[in-house]
């Protein structure tokens, strides 16, 4: 009977068990091994300590990279924020006609429901170098010659195509969060004559100090680790300009064989991301944290 | 604007009064028109250029012409040497979404009841490890994923990505299918075993018809976020048998010698058909679900 009881869950949870160690658990491990030795295309087991942390110390660009990184990671976020807080802010409060509202938030959901590809693509056409791009074109209007944006400056242009995608995140999260707000409290401040700085301040900001740190945290782990859209857009490009730290993890690995000494810049963003995770976990329990995540 | 108050106790307001209390929405609505406008004209323009020859001034659209879309009826040229057909490509994508959309329905079901009805040791500490996982970025595993995956063969096998796949999203999906039997009620289930049904049969024949919007939903999400997929397929599927549609879209913008916004506008359209699809069908509901499909930025 006692067995029985135990076989059922077994067989039930057995894939997702399964699935969940294979790509999460044993990689996890993998990459806390494998920092630790010089594997290369061959893929031989060869392990020397530290070394590749001290490669990593005297990386002549390893400065750029944490620059860009903290300023890849810093801006956007404010952006995704911010920007996702105005979005949110003005759907909803301000735009009082739910049909309305419902349409901006929609058309701002574009850009993440869109495939990378096709996303990153309308980028790049937007800053090509020839005069068949879109800012190129504005530009010729005004009879001025063809710039080559992405060259010039690819950290702002890698900035602002991965914060709108974010800020439709935090836009969701807010506008549930302030939809979520008794239209009493909205009635009884217009009742009192309060203006519509006070009614954010005292009513909204309130309401969307939680959502507003889950928001900030959340995206600051994915920023920090995902490298997807700035692989299409610049590929670190041009001369590191743009290149992230988890990207060059990712170029390491993939484009120069070195599993090892790409481990090693893994292993630092995993310990990161590890302790971002159990952050989110004290701050908002478990319970608040899915109420983030599961709107309406 | 039903907000601003009742008309009848109004006083009478002046002009300047009157812009006063107007600005604040004029403002509103400026700057939502200013900046979403330019994303309404990226995706007009997306599909403008594709079914015509040149645009003037890079934004106004002349000769209409189908000359783009010949990448359905004929392969490619690229330097020289052809790409694979964009049948290849798009049967590979089912492929790849369908099967997806199946492993990770089935076994997030499975493991969604389990989590959700079922006492077993160790409840708890599985419960908090998923919720977990839910955060962890799993992107910066890929160099170990590659090495496993090599390991047992799967390396540029589109099967072996689906694996990844899954296990990537299994997490948020066995969370929230867990949400759907939490709201079953146990009255239920408990009717269907006192009639002297097994476990499994009540799971099956009673709970499972009763969350089936919720299954539907979630098909719909890992179906498309299959579709979606780039950066797996780039990285761990390189023959030109297995490619998908998202990396023949990539391979045909890395070409810095043939720039063709026409072509590449029309199979950006091509790709997106079953997005927009999507989108043009369950705008409403997207704006509840969106948060539990995207799990990158």
């Amino acid at each position: 009977m006692q067995k029985s009881k135990w076989k059922l869950p077994a067989v039930m949870l057995g894939p997702f068990l399964l699935l969940i160690l294979l790509f999460f658990f044993l990689p996890v491990l993998l990459i806390a091994v494998l920092a630790f030795t010089d594997m290369d295309s061959a893929m031989r087991w060869e392990f020397h300590g530290l070394e590749n942390f001290r490669k990593m110390i005297a990386d002549p660009i390893i400065g750029l990279i944490l620059k860009n990184t903290a300023v890849y990671v810093g801006f956007t976020l404010l952006i995704n924020v911010f920007f996702g807080f105005f979005l949110a802010l003005f759907t909803t409060y301000f735009i009082q006609r739910e049909s309305l509202g419902l349409f901006f938030r929609t058309v701002w959901m574009l850009p993440r429901i869109s495939p990378p590809v096709v996303y990153v693509l309308l980028w790049l056409w937007f800053f090509d170098p020839s005069e068949y791009g879109i800012l190129n074109s504005f530009r010729s209007l005004f009879g001025l010659p063809p710039e080559p944006w992405l060259n010039a400056g690819p950290m702002p242009a890698v900035i602002v195509a991965n914060g709108l995608i974010g800020a439709s995140f935090g836009m969701i999260i807010f506008s549930s969060a302030i939809k979520s707000i008794p239209k009493e409290r909205f009635f009884a401040a217009d009742v009192d004559g309060a203006s519509h700085w006070s009614v954010i301040k005292d009513i909204i900001f309130p309401a969307i100090r939680w959502p507003f740190m889950f928001v900030t945290i959340w995206q600051f782990l994915s920023l920090l680790t995902s490298y997807e859209y700035i692989l299409l857009l610049t590929d670190g490009g041009p001369l590191y300009g743009s290149e992230v730290l988890a990207l060059y993890s990712y170029h390491k690995a993939f484009q120069h064989f070195e599993f090892g000494y790409g481990s090693a810049v893994s292993l630092i963003l995993v310990i990161i991301a590890v302790v971002c995770s159990l952050l989110l976990w004290r701050f908002f329990g478990m319970k608040r944290m899915m109420g983030s995540a599961k709107i309406e | 604007m039903e907000m601003t108050g009742n008309p009848v106790s109004q006083p009478v307001f002046t002009a300047a009064e009157r812009w006063k209390k107007r600005l604040p929405y004029v403002i509103a609505y400026g700057v939502l028109a200013l900046t979403t406008l330019p994303v309404i004209f990226m995706y007009a323009w997306l599909i403008l250029r594709s079914f015509s020859d040149k645009m003037i001034y890079g934004i106004i659209p002349v000769d209409f012409s189908l000359e783009n879309w010949r990448f359905l009826w004929s392969n490619i040229d690229q330097r020289g040497s052809e790409l694979p057909s964009i049948w290849t490509a798009t049967r590979n994508s089912f492929l790849f979404a369908g099967t997806l959309t199946v492993l990770e329905v089935m076994i997030g079901t499975m493991a969604g009841y389990a989590m959700s009805r079922m006492e077993f040791p160790g409840r708890q500490s599985l419960l908090k490890v998923t919720l977990l996982l839910h955060a962890f970025p799993s992107v910066s595993l890929l160099i170990a994923v590659f090495y496993i995956l090599n390991f047992m063969g799967l390396y540029d096998s589109i099967f072996g990505v689906v694996l990844v796949k899954t296990a990537l999203q299994i997490p948020m999906t066995a969370w929230i299918v867990k949400g759907f039997f939490d709201d079953v009620p146990w009255d239920l289930e408990w009717a269907g075993l006192i009639d002297g049904c097994g476990r499994l049969k009540v799971w099956f024949s009673i709970v499972l018809p009763y969350i089936r919007p919720g299954i539907a939903a979630v098909s719909i999400f890992s179906f498309l976020s299959g579709w979606s997929e780039f950066l797996l397929l780039y990285t761990f599927v390189i023959s030109d048998e297995n490619i998908t549609l998202a990396s023949y879209l990539q391979r045909l913008i890395s070409d810095p010698n043939t720039v063709n916004y026409g072509l590449l506008s029309a199979v950006s359209l091509f790709y997106m058909i079953p997005v927009l699809l999507f989108f043009i069908f369950t705008q409403k509901s997207l704006m509840q679900m969106s948060v539990g499909g995207g799990k990158y930025v």
